[in-house]
């Protein structure tokens, strides 16, 4: 059993302590915007931020996460308004969308430790994150917008 | 027309008849009668099965096409609201399932705007006149003197919304066919959605988590299926199954043996546990001992050596009718000639989803959960697997996360089928990332020859183009195959591109099915699937000729890009034919700064494709401009230009994202992507061997469409297909070596550098 906060709610999981953050969030949690993609930490679908920093859940052992904080896709605003979800929502970022919770993530918790992001800096950050319908120039100039709103915000 | 079946007479004609019957059966109007009330209950009224204004006012437009990136919902609907009259706020999508109202349900080949805009258009005018001859009687008018504004109608300075119009009930128009057909269309300057933007309609709800796929389904009481894949895709037998050290293991249930009459998934092994990872873990846990088969020791080299000899055997494949195919004799007697091999490698599709479907049966009927883009083509052989009737089987739709044309071969949804009949409970089976790899329908490795015969003035007297590799549509769906001449027929995925639109004289295209491949893995269409290697070679090729002729290859290729003949186009998809290609080659060279100098090891490189098919053309042009680094070989991708002229676009923000996504998948191809078969299978099964690119390796865009009111055709893979051969191009215009197999590695570079 482990114990952590998820969304600001406090879980108790029962799964065992080596199953994937991913899955007790999915299947035992019921929030399904977290995704499996490769399962191997290099696709970036399952970003979720642990204690606001982006991480991979489908490599996290549940057992690692007791008294955490964990936030998903379903968490990081209340609104769905979080300036990055606006941004992506303004400039159309989604093709298929699938990827598309992992890339906010990884770019929210990359805002939030560096407002002042570089060009460079975005492409570092973003580039573990993989899109298959290759909607990476827009995820660059949705970055940016989102930078410059917290910003001005 | 429900679903494909080899009797069905317009199926085999040419892959077009078919569509167009497809879409014909699919215009097939019903009414819904009203009562008499005016009130906000009022039944919603259903001009035609393919849309609904409720009495809210709300337009819902029924969508049989699959989500999986490309907006379709928002393209298809607006065509129908245009055409209605109705405001973007008031439209609403719905994505619905299988039912045979519908219909033939395919979303693949870039056909969907093409195929639907007729039939929407029609649709949206039919409920236009409706509510013009409804609210002409509500107003007490003359119905000829009112319009239909922004979801009114109007009369001098009375008008009556639809909604009211609802409301009030006794909605009972019918249209004969008769009537249909003489429905008049809106004039283009009185579109008011069509090319206008507009927010996506799905957009949102994948911003927040909202969005369902495929792998989000979930019914009470399931079991989760974690399927272990045989070594080989055909001919799979299980001798045993050791499960002792699963049994250990928390919430591990049993280890279910597929019994499978289509045949789909052969030698299959579903572990049924609590948790996907307790399957998962029971799988690691499990012994399975297979017997041998017939491709268990295939490899890459061999599927390419085998189509080398099969091109060298003049007996085998089909000759397409491209006119005068006779080119022999010029070969022959040809001032020179020019010869080449281009061949490509095996790739995945590496969909961010992985394969997966939940199924469970219900009072007798089978419900399936799962993301497909060809549901017509996996309901019959889920009706054999079941052994039951195909109309008691119904796929409910959910969002794809990314098709790229795997999810056209829907044969993972047998397995979760079967899984849950033989546990006699819903079985949501997903596939491992590695499982998906090892089960996928790749695009085949291909070898071509291409050959060209020049007269003394460097004129071009004729041209071959032979295409070895596996064949999706004969594997899969043989009914959908075209023939060419001598009546044999031949798998048009596999060889379109190459009866190209140049003046060539004489032209032989000739397309051979790769039988070994055929039997080793189940081919797949992967997006733009035969452009995607034969545009590489006859790019690639056009560029060698041009300078084998000493010509700029931009004006190469304006020499043969004639429009005469063939090539001269008909209304109403290729109206102006080659010289709308000649018009982006020329429009593509010039943004990119064609001629202009550059610095060192620095290169520009063109290449232009007419789309998927001669059918649909949408005209596409690309310049890459690549850097090589000669110390070791690799190429960094600066910029492409590219240029379309698709017709007209009916939704510019979702035309633009898929010129973008086809354009770097062509470059993820040309550079990053590719594995091989080793020992029956494909070498890279996860992202530490298989590379597609990333964000990092992004090149600057630069996209247009030429401005057009011409017939809107396809746009989800017709970029892709330019990209390679405009990098290989650009390779030799750098550092003089021409590379003609793709994954381009630097590798190659550097040694072909010498």
């Amino acid at each position: 059993m482990t114990r952590f906060r998820l969304n600001g709610k406090e879980i108790t999981a029962e799964m065992s302590g080596d199953t994937p953050l991913l899955w007790v969030i999915r299947d035992e949690a019921g929030l399904t915007g977290t995704k499996y993609g490769c399962g191997i930490g290099m696709c970036g679908a399952c970003t979720v931020h642990l204690n606001g920093k982006a991480m991979r859940s489908c490599i996290t052992p549940l057992s690692a996460v007791e008294g955490a904080d964990i936030t998903t896709i379903e968490g990081l605003d209340p609104k769905g308004a979080h300036p990055v979800q606006i941004a992506w929502q303004e400039l159309q970022v989604p093709q298929c969308g699938y990827c598309q919770p992992g890339q906010i993530m990884q770019a929210a918790a990359a805002l939030k430790d560096n407002p002042d992001i570089s060009d460079a800096d975005i492409d570092a950050q973003m580039t573990g994150n993989l899109c298959r319908c290759m909607t990476y120039p827009r995820i660059r100039a949705a970055v940016r917008q989102a930078a410059n709103a917290m910003k001005g915000g | 027309m429900t679903r494909l079946n080899g009797s069905d007479p317009s199926l085999v004609v040419s892959r077009r008849g078919f569509l167009v019957s497809a879409a014909g059966a699919g215009l097939a109007f019903s009414f819904l009668t009203a009562c008499e009330t005016a009130n906000s209950d009022a039944p919603a009224y259903q001009p035609t099965q393919w849309y609904a204004i409720g009495a809210d006012g709300i337009v819902t437009v029924n969508i049989i096409r699959a989500e999986m990136g490309q907006h379709v919902g928002t393209s298809l609907a607006r065509i129908l609201a245009d055409e209605l009259e109705v405001a973007w706020d008031n439209v609403r999508i719905s994505h619905v399932d299988t039912d045979e109202k519908w219909g033939l349900m395919v979303t693949g080949g870039s056909w969907s705007v093409w195929q639907t805009y007729p039939l929407y258009s029609r649709a949206g005018a039919a409920g236009r006149a409706a509510m013009i001859e409804a609210g002409a009687a509500a107003l007490g008018v003359d119905a000829s003197t009112c319009a239909a504004i922004g979801g009114e109608i109007v009369s001098g300075d009375r008008k009556i919304s639809y909604r009211d119009i609802v409301r009030r009930g006794g909605l009972t128009r019918t249209f004969t066919q008769e009537e249909i057909d003489a429905l008049s269309i809106k004039p283009v300057d009185e579109r008011r959605l069509i090319g206008k933007p507009v927010t996506a309609l799905d957009i949102a709800a994948k911003t927040t988590g909202a969005a369902r796929y495929g792998i989000d389904a979930s019914v009470e009481g399931m079991v989760y299926g974690y399927p272990i894949i045989p070594p080989t895709r055909n001919g799979g037998q299980i001798n045993y199954v050791m499960d002792e050290p699963a049994k250990q293991i928390t919430g591990y249930r049993e280890t279910v043996v597929l019994q499978d009459k289509s045949n789909t998934v052969p030698g299959w092994a579903v572990v049924i546990a609590d948790s996907w990872w307790a399957a998962k873990k029971a799988a690691e846990a499990i012994t399975l001992e297979y017997q041998p088969t017939a491709t268990m020791n295939v490899s890459e080299q061999q599927l390419q050596d085998h189509g080398r000899k099969l091109i060298a055997d003049t007996a085998k494949g089909v000759v397409l009718a491209t006119g005068n195919t006779n080119t022999a004799p010029l070969f022959r007697t040809a001032h020179s000639t020019l010869e080449a091999e281009y061949t490509t490698a095996t790739a995945l599709h590496f969909a961010m989803e992985p394969l997966n479907a939940l199924a469970f049966e219900k009072d007798g009927k089978w419900e399936i959960h799962t993301g497909n883009q060809w549901q017509s083509l996996v309901l019959p052989w889920l009706a054999t697997a079941l052994e039951t009737d195909a109309k008691n089987i119904v796929l409910k739709t959910y969002l794809l996360g990314g098709g790229f044309g795997r999810r056209l071969n829907g044969d993972y949804a047998v397995a979760a089928a079967l899984a849950s009949k033989a546990t006699g409970k819903p079985v949501k089976m997903i596939l491992s990332r590695e499982a998906d790899s090892k089960f996928d329908s790749v695009r085949s490795p291909s070898v071509q020859k291409l050959r060209m015969a020049f007269a003394k003035d460097n004129s071009v007297l004729a041209m071959e183009q032979h295409v070895a590799c596996g064949w999706p549509t004969e594997v899969m769906a043989p009914f959908f195959m075209p023939a060419g001449e001598d009546n044999k027929p031949y798998d048009p995925f596999a060889i379109n591109g190459a009866n190209h639109w140049y003046s060539v004289g004489a032209h032989k295209v000739r397309a051979v099915s790769n039988d070994l491949a055929n039997a080793t893995f189940r081919p797949g269409w992967l997006r733009s699937v035969g452009p995607g290697f034969t545009n590489w070679a006859l790019e690639s090729f056009m560029d060698e000729a041009a300078h084998k002729a000493k010509v700029d290859p931009v004006q190469f290729r304006l020499g043969l890009l004639k429009a005469e003949g063939a090539n001269a186009g008909t209304a109403p998809n290729s109206v102006g034919g080659a010289s709308r290609q000649a018009n982006v080659v020329r429009l593509a060279a010039e943004r990119a700064g064609w001629g202009q100098p550059l610095p060192a090891d620095t290169g520009l490189g063109l290449a232009t494709s007419f789309g998927q098919e001669r059918d649909m053309p949408t005209w596409v042009a690309c310049v890459a401009r690549v850097r090589v680094d000669r110390s070791t070989g690799g190429v960094r991708v600066e910029r492409l230009t590219l240029v379309a002229d698709a017709g007209t676009i009916v939704d510019p923000d979702g035309a633009l994202a898929q010129m973008q996504g086809a354009s770097l998948w062509g470059l993820s191809l040309a550079l990053h992507e590719g594995t091989g078969f080793e020992d029956g299978n494909v070498k890279a099964l996860n992202l530490g061997a298989y590379t597609p690119l990333r964000i990092a390796d992004t090149p600057e865009l630069d996209i247009t469409f030429v401005d057009s009111r011409e017939a809107p055709v396809g746009l989800g893979e017709p970029a892709t297909t330019v990209v390679g051969p405009a990098i290989g191009n650009a390779i030799f215009n750098a550092v003089g070596v021409r590379m003609r197999h793709i994954p381009i590695s630097a590798a190659a570079i550097k040694a072909a550098m010498g």
